[in-house]
């Protein structure tokens, strides 16, 4: 017996912005107030809720996932968050179709919320805690400086420079001009600009990395009976992967990552897709920094090792070029609120598949899509493959 | 879609107060070898993915999952962790294997309490920031308003919840994994000190160190993994409202929802007819009679009565807690729950050593995940 087929019927999303007045809980109802209007649906259509959402220390709320459960919609309701760090936004999908295709329920809420606000002074100080208590806290090393390590092992690699990867950004943050939801949308900024932007931790500079935003995302799942009976544009979860590597980050070469080239390899084999260079029609890679789209890229088998740049240079990631890449505007334009930026690149292939992207749409009627996330300690990829 | 899921192994280290010899990791893989050798897998070989539950503030590191893969064999493998309790990941780990996507799985759960000097003080952080937490509501306290409305409304007594705890600790005296057997009487427990009035101190289970660890199958691996597979019949789960403002106080709703979603699966309309024994939430002594009522057992008001005619020890109709339960094992936070259904495996099994009931053929397991939450999951297993 075949596996039993799950679409997204419906999606919605708060404005993506640097401090939200909402409480954490009120920016996961609006979301998810706006995904069942998109579908027409109301509490009462829907079986069970998963959640997804970032580290509690964000917050500052022990077990944040039950106090997000009502303002998810998940009173009465069978309920529960997943987890995988920065790979959680791409995750949360994955159990949401894992709760549909067991065949325990036709329709299920996947939501996720992000808050990273609360922190105060940055949602930096979060982050120090996740590094081993006795090895790694010591040093006290933050994020910046890993992704610096790693960024720079890449470049060392391949040969790859600066002027190569600005491009990313400068290409993420113009796609995002369009998004109605964007925070940091520039439709004017230069490969200057990122290379003449102030340094974090070199190579990284300010203009590499995303914005700590707040936001939230939910999208809406259905099992086949019922997505053909409430649209006529179901957009279907063809293939999902996840994988995580060891907890012991120093000991891996940072240049290549294996996990993400693992999840792919998981979440093509399920969609039974050979060539994923002319199989994916549009991709949104996880993008917090603009190097590691390229990173995901290669670890997506999308480009040979140490050649995605060519990608930006030669238009082919263009929202207009053969394969697009963000055309939402991602993280470096959109926003970064952890989780819901991963379910975010989810509900824009959702729209662009069935061409309601708006000014962002992609031409060309794309066919198939791919999302993807990356997190914990430089570890983790998550994987969703969508279609029409 | 594989129809049927059953346990083919468990493994488990603990429980005791402390563990200072230990870390988390090395329980972890403790709990994990035993767990492989009772099932006959090889972890690189065998298992498709990997469920781990824990929450951050409980590690005291954020974003845990990061450190679940290396102790479990797990590394570039599929994992994800269910920041929940242990019958969460249970039923997560049985979704994904109904799927078809995976037929081999990997669950883990554990407790390091003995790190957490206060914890009461860590779960005071899981009320809501803007509404409750200016009013500095100690967790206990939160957990004393609820009983008091618990025997308020049904008309239970102090006694009847005092004799849970003797019984609970009592029979724990033949469970060797228990960190907290004892022999008493209800005047010990009454006599001690008050914790939030109604409650006392010695009605509240304390915390202990261990982990469980289980392989849980489809039915094709199933039948050439492990001598003994435990099918997984039904599972429920569910929340209520997380606002101490407008929650039920005197029932507990969410278990009732988890339970009728459970007995809808394995068809069951009177679950004392079909379910032997039980071993459910007895976080607070109350929390057993509250929630036998809500799981079907009985009617709101009768399970302290029933408790003080017998029904519910090892002997009784219904054995509830025959392992010693939360107060007698200890409470092992995110694991609580995985160490119940634990122990219906091995009662199922056959393998629960001086404890083991006679013909018991079908059990249930239940969680609370603490206060302030009003979340809770059942999962009806037989052998």
């Amino acid at each position: 017996m075949g596996m039993r087929k799950v679409a997204v019927v419906g999606a919605g999303m708060t404005k993506f912005v640097r401090r939200a007045q909402e409480t954490p809980k009120e920016l996961s109802w609006q979301a998810t107030h706006l995904a069942l209007e998109s579908c027409e649906m109301t509490m009462d259509d829907i079986d069970a809720v998963c959640m997804g959402t970032a580290p509690d220390a964000f917050d500052g709320i022990h077990m944040k996932g039950e106090y997000l459960s009502n303002g998810a919609g998940a009173w009465r309701k069978p309920y529960i968050r997943s987890y995988v760090g920065g790979g959680t936004g791409v995750f949360v999908p994955i159990q949401g179709w894992y709760h549909i295709a067991s065949g325990l329920f036709d329709v299920v809420l996947v939501v996720a919320e992000e808050k990273m606000s609360s922190y105060y002074p940055h949602a930096q100080g979060a982050f120090l805690t996740i590094f081993d208590h006795t090895t790694e806290r010591p040093l006290k090393p933050n994020l910046l400086w890993i992704f610096a390590m790693e960024m720079n092992r890449y470049m060392t690699t391949y040969g790859i420079s600066k002027e190569d990867i600005a491009p990313v950004s400068v290409l993420h943050k113009r796609n995002a001009a369009d998004h109605p939801c964007a925070l940091l949308a520039d439709p004017d900024i230069t490969v200057e600009d990122v290379l003449n932007s102030e340094v974090l931790a070199w190579p990284v500079q300010r203009l590499d990395v995303s914005p700590v935003t707040d936001g939230a995302v939910t999208i809406v799942l259905a099992a086949e009976h019922v997505a053909k009976r409430v649209t006529d544009k179901p957009v279907w979860i063809e293939g999902v992967g996840w994988n995580l590597d060891t907890a012991y980050w120093t000991n891996r070469d940072l240049a290549y990552p294996r996990y993400v080239e693992y999840a792919a390899r998981q979440a093509y084999e399920m969609a039974e897709i050979k060539e994923p260079r002319k199989e994916i029609h549009i991709v949104e890679p996880y993008d917090p920094f603009d190097y590691k789209a390229l990173h995901h890229l290669e670890g997506l088998q999308l480009a040979d090792r140490g050649t995605a740049p060519r990608l930006y240079a030669d238009g082919t990631a263009a929202r207009n070029g053969n394969m697009p890449v963000c055309p939402s505007g991602g993280l470096l334009g959109v926003g970064n609120p952890i989780a819901a930026a991963g379910l975010m690149k989810v509900a824009e292939l959702f729209w662009q598949l069935r061409g309601e992207a708006g000014d962002r749409q992609v031409p060309g009627q794309p066919r198939r899509g791919l999302a993807q996330a990356w997190g914990d300690l430089m570890q983790v990829g998550t994987v969703v493959i969508m279609g029409r | 879609m594989n129809e049927r899921v059953a346990i083919v192994g468990v493994g488990w280290i603990g429980f005791r107060p402390t563990t200072p010899e230990l870390s988390y990791k090395e329980l972890m893989y403790e709990a994990a070898v035993r767990a492989y050798n009772d099932a006959g897998v090889d972890p690189r070989r065998d298992i498709d993915s990997f469920v781990t539950v824990a929450e951050d503030f409980n590690e005291g590191t954020s974003i845990f999952d990061e450190y679940v893969p290396d102790q479990l064999g797990g590394v570039l493998k599929p994992v994800h962790t269910i920041p929940g309790d242990g019958l969460h990941g249970l039923i997560s780990a049985y979704m994904l294997i109904r799927t078809g996507l995976c037929d081999v799985i990997t669950l883990e759960a554990h407790s390091k309490a003995s790190n957490l000097l206060t914890h009461s003080e860590v779960t005071a952080y899981a009320q809501d920031p803007v509404i409750n937490r200016p009013l500095r509501l100690n967790t206990h306290f939160v957990a004393g308003l609820e009983m008091n409305r618990y025997l308020h409304e049904t008309g239970t007594t102090r006694e009847q919840c005092a004799i849970v705890v003797t019984k609970n600790k009592y029979n724990a005296l033949d469970n060797p994994s228990a960190a907290y057997a004892a022999d008493l009487t209800v005047e010990d427990v009454l006599s001690g000190p008050s914790l939030s009035w109604p409650l006392g101190m010695r009605e509240a289970s304390k915390p202990a160190d261990g982990a469980v660890v289980m392989v849980l199958a489809s039915e094709k691996k199933a039948t050439y993994l492990g001598d003994k597979p435990i099918w997984i019949l039904g599972v429920g789960w569910c929340n209520d409202s997380p606002s101490l403002e407008s929650r039920d106080w005197a029932q507990a709703v969410y278990a009732q929802k988890a339970s009728q979603m459970a007995y809808r699966q394995v068809g069951i309309a009177s679950p004392n007819q079909v379910i032997d024994f039980v071993e459910i939430d007895d976080t607070y002594a109350y929390k057993e009679l509250q929630a036998l009522e809500a799981l079907g057992f009985c009617l709101p008001g009768e399970a302290g009565v029933l408790t003080e005619e017998g029904y519910t020890t090892p002997d009784g109709d219904l054995p509830v807690n025959a392992s010693g339960g939360s107060l007698g094992m200890g409470h092992l936070l995110d694991a609580t729950g995985l160490s119940r259904a634990l122990e219906v495996v091995l009662q199922l099994r056959g393998e629960a050593g001086r404890r083991q009931l006679k013909d018991v053929n079908v059990g249930l397991a239940q969680s609370w995940r603490g206060v302030p939450t009003t979340s809770g999951a059942v999962a009806v297993l037989s052998n």
